[in-house]
């Protein structure tokens, strides 16, 4: 019998129903009374600290007061109006660093108003009676391609399709969604979540998907600019960033994000092979992420090393703080130096750092942890960008509403330089960049 | 989205919601801010004739909280404007001009003679502002001056007062009447029989909201004295509605157009008035809690209800009213039990204590924390339903005509049978 202290990489190490619970919803959705509770707190404050540290700026204070006025559903609208993957995002969003950590109720009592959950009941209940509370404008006869189906492109698309015009979208993967689809925690979105929002938004109407269409491979920028009137580029960031470590290419060395994209195409996730000695190389969203569901699928350790301080890791304390619940051990200012095995990893070397002359060293101290699997999540960088696109520290440079170095080329997202790399900092700019195309193509 | 546009008295205003005479209105500067963000119309602070009045120089609100300091009730001894007359007449005249799509109305309260209201009526109807609203409200320091409140509990001054503007202005008329009274009939029969053209209520009810149990004062104190003030807000809702309806339901009023005020805070709230026979509502306190950004809830959510009935806006205006009835008309028939979902019982048991010790000791109690309603005593009151803690726990269920009611051992009847009908009723006049 297969169990955590199996040895190897293998599948199955815990029992079916174990992993259903595992990767449920992590919150579940409030039960009405619930919410009316968690709304009351609310003090529809003026000019409120929340909407600002929102990247799509959502009318937070007007949504929460329509779900106290009993209506759900206008909150639902409230925040569509603004955010059209406000579904995904208040699911996905780390609200501790965003509209949660400025809620005045944060600083007063360390307790925020739940904006997430509460965003996420509005949501739901508008989604679930298959409302779609916008309707297309007359046609304009212009089309538009977008390159990539994630959050970028998405809100992109539907802000454009929208307007009227005729949209057409390029992805290379098989589904929509970009990392809703691929990379986001399964216990974040369950129950294919991710497509239903996909249907949702294209129930606007002038939206072709166009699947396994790669740019770089199976098209071209210069063709797409010949087609159509306006390009937006949301293709995210493909590449890997590698390890450089000796023994980096041994079995069982894997990136993570192509592990959690498989696990997230998994159905059956006791088929899905995982380690008994996990270790992720990393300090973000990415290495908890594979980290956490590591542990979740049953590797007896897991342990996530990060070469700076805890304070420098770009998950969030709220992100580390779960990590830590599941079971993950956390070793911070340690780098990885040689990755040990016999054709297959067995252990990995660290040594820990130190900031010398020329920025972070290895020191002589070092240790050793067993692994049976190895996760790089050391970040992601764009990959086969257009030649004739300006780059700007690797990513595509843009305006603030998305204009790129090319005449009629936008871009927003991962792919793009500013803001975090947050699913609802995409929605943002491919929303802004629907706005400023749709002027230009009018005016 | 549903149309919201709204009309009163002829008055347009892009929505029903009116800001009522009160702080919100004050001055141009709070009126602007107010159509910026979206409110249909303003009842302007009432107006009275120069030497303006003052205003105390400390506190003029007391509150009423709930846990969270969530505002339920407010208190003010504020004044009318304490600002010059032709500053007010002249900030009216461009707002007016600068906002013609929204309604403007002036509340006036001059001492109780003809001469007076003749004096500033012209002076209102030159700033093109669409009606004039008499503020026969105020239940302090203007109703010991023989204005306010002391002019609208007396129904024969209303009617005088009400006569003297019909004749002194072109300008529709509204009466705003005070609740500080017994029967609200009253006076606005006598506002309609003074030729008014419409009646807007309430204005605030007399109240001390608190007392300083430290220096012995009622709130809010000025050195060390308080005075009754004018109570308005979410608590004074349940008032004003059966004000509205009562006199949207009297034969002799029935029809007049009545602007509802009291309480308004969300879309439900004006819902409601609308359909106990408002024709629009005012707001005041929900806006000095909140805001004026409170007009997008407002305006979105009663949309929104509309559509989702597919109702209009005057399907629902006095909808509820023809169901505003007489105790002694409601069916004696309808007989109904108390039911508890076990599923949904938390068993904290303050159905039993209410009903056991307050009411009729029909719930009984197990030893493991069984709750459960005994049909032979109870009597439908709704006490354990208001008390129970988890909504929709305890509902009412009807008894199906034909079966027994336990608790009378009588087969409940089909047909509608009430209080005029009753054997027990001495000038009961259809016979068993
Ligand atoms: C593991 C992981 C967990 C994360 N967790 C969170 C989280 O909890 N909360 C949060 O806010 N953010 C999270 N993020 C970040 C978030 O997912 C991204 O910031 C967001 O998805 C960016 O959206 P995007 O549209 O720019 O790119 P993507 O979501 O990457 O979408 C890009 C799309 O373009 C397609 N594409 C790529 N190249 C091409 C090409 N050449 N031609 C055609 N199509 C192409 C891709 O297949 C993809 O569908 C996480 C990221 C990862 C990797
Ligand atoms: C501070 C304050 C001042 C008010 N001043 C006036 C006034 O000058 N004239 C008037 O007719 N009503 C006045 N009112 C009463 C309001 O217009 C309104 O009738 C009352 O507050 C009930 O509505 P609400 O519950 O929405 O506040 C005042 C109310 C408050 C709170
Ligand atoms: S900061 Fe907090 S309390 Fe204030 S409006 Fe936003 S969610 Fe409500
Ligand atoms: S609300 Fe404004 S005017 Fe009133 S006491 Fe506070 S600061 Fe002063
Ligand atoms: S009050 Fe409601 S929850 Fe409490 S015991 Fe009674 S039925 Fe159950």
């Amino acid at each position: 019998m297969t169990s955590m202290t199996t040895p190897g990489i293998v599948p199955g190490r815990l029992q079916a129903d174990d992993y259903a619970r595992n990767f449920d919803d992590l919150y579940p959705d409030f039960e009405p009374h619930e919410a009316m509770v968690a709304a009351d707190r609310c003090y529809f404050c003026h000019d409120a600290p929340c909407i600002t540290a929102c990247p799509t700026e959502i009318d937070i204070p007007l949504f929460i007061r329509q779900i106290q006025a009993g209506q759900p559903e206008a909150a639902g609208k409230t925040i569509f109006d603004q955010n059209i993957l406000g579904g995904m995002c208040a699911r996905v969003c780390p609200t501790e660093t965003l509209c949660e950590g400025a809620c005045v109720r944060e600083m007063a009592e360390g307790q925020p108003v739940e904006i997430g959950r509460l965003q996420r009941y509005a949501t739901d209940t508008l989604m679930a009676k298959g409302i779609h509370p916008y309707e297309r404008a007359a046609p304009t006869g212009r089309r538009v391609a977008v390159v990539g189906a994630g959050p970028a492109g998405l809100a992109c698309a539907h802000g454009l399709a929208r307007h009227g015009h005729d949209v057409v979208m390029f992805e290379a993967r098989p589904r929509p969604g970009g990392l809703n689809e691929y990379g986001i925690a399964a216990y974040k979105t369950p129950h294919g979540f991710a497509q239903d929002e996909v249907e949702w938004i294209l129930q606007i109407g002038g939206i072709t998907l166009r699947h396994g269409m790669a740019l770089g491979r199976d098209i071209t920028l210069e063709a797409l600019r010949e087609e159509f009137d306006a390009v937006f580029l949301g293709m995210g960031l493909a590449g890997v960033n590698a390890l450089g470590t000796e023994g980096d290419d041994r079995e069982g060395v894997r990136d993570a994000v192509e592990f959690i994209a498989e696990l997230r195409q998994t159905q059956d996730l006791s088929t899905l092979p995982v380690g008994r000695h996990v270790v992720v190389i990393g300090g973000g969203m990415t290495a908890v992420d594979a980290a956490v569901q590591s542990r979740l699928l049953g590797a007896e350790h897991v342990t996530m090393v990060y070469r700076r301080g805890r304070e420098s890791m770009s998950a969030s304390d709220y992100e580390l703080n779960h990590a830590a619940t599941e079971g993950v051990r956390i070793i911070t200012d340690a780098m990885p130096v040689a990755v040990h095995g016999n054709g297959a990893v067995r252990e990995v070397e660290f040594a820990y750092t130190r900031q010398g002359p020329n920025g972070l060293e290895p020191t002589d101290d070092t240790f050793r942890l067993p692994a049976d699997q190895l996760f790089r999540a050391i970040g992601q960088r764009l990959d086969g960008a257009p030649e004739e696109l300006e780059l700007e520290r690797g990513k595509i440079a843009v305006s603030d509403t998305g204009r790129t170095s090319l005449r009629r080329v936008w871009a927003g997202g991962d792919c793009t330089g500013g803001g975090e790399d947050l699913t609802v900092t995409a929605v943002a700019q491919g929303r802004d960049a629907a706005a400023d195309i749709h002027t230009q193509l009018m005016g | 989205m549903a149309d919201l546009r709204s009309e009163f008295l002829g008055v347009k205003s892009p929505n029903p919601f009116w800001l009522a005479s009160a702080p919100p209105t004050d001055k141009e500067y709070n009126v602007v801010r107010a159509f910026k963000a979206g409110w249909g119309g303003v009842v302007w602070k009432t107006l009275g004739l120069d030497p303006h009045v003052v205003n105390v120089n400390g506190p003029r609100y007391g509150a009423i909280w709930g846990a969270d300091r969530r505002l339920l009730g407010l208190n003010n001894i504020e004044l009318i404007t304490d600002r010059p007359l032709d500053v007010n007449l002249r900030e009216i005249k461009k707002v007016k001009r600068d906002w013609p799509d929204r309604a403007m109305i002036v509340s006036l309260m001059v001492p109780c003679d003809e001469e007076s209201w003749k004096t500033i009526l012209p002076m209102v109807e030159d700033t093109g502002a669409d009606a004039v609203e008499l503020n026969f409200g105020c239940p302090h320091g203007m109703s010991e001056r023989g204005m306010g409140s002391a002019v609208g509990q007396v129904p024969e001054y209303i009617e005088m007062v009400a006569r003297w503007c019909k004749a002194h202005t072109r300008m529709p008329v509204i009466v705003k009447l005070t609740p500080n009274i017994a029967d609200i009939r009253h006076p606005a029969r006598a506002a309609k029989a003074g030729g008014a053209d419409a009646v807007s209520l309430i204005n605030t009810i007399n109240s001390i909201t608190s007392v300083d149990l430290d220096n012995f004062s009622p709130e809010p104190m000025i050195d060390g004295k308080g005075t009754h003030g004018g109570y308005c807000g979410p608590a004074v809702r349940p008032i004003a509605l059966n004000m509205v309806a009562e006199i949207a339901r009297d034969p002799e009023t029935h029809g007049l157009p009545i602007s509802g005020i009291g309480g308004v805070t969300t879309w439900r709230d004006a819902a409601e008035f609308l359909a106990l026979g408002a024709q629009n509502v005012q707001v005041c306190t929900a806006a000095m809690t909140y805001g004026f950004g409170i007009i997008k809830e407002l305006t979105a959510g009663l949309s929104l209800y509309l559509d989702q009935k597919g109702m209009t806006l005057s399907d629902l205006q006095g909808r509820a009213v023809p169901n505003v009835t007489d105790w002694q008309h409601l069916n004696l028939n309808y007989v109904t039990k108390a039911r508890i979902d076990q599923d949904l019982c938390i068993k904290c048991g303050r159905c039993f204590a209410a009903c056991e010790d307050t009411s009729h000791q029909a719930i009984s109690m197990s030893p493991e924390r069984v709750f459960e309603v005994i049909d032979a005593e109870c009597v439908a009151c709704n006490l354990c339903v208001n008390v129970c803690p988890v909504e929709n726990c305890i509902t009412m269920e009807r008894l199906p005509a034909g079966t027994v009611d336990e608790r009378t051992g009588e087969v409940v009847r089909d047909e509608h049978g009430d209080w005029t009908q009753h054997p027990n009723n001495p000038m009961a006049s259809a016979a068993e």
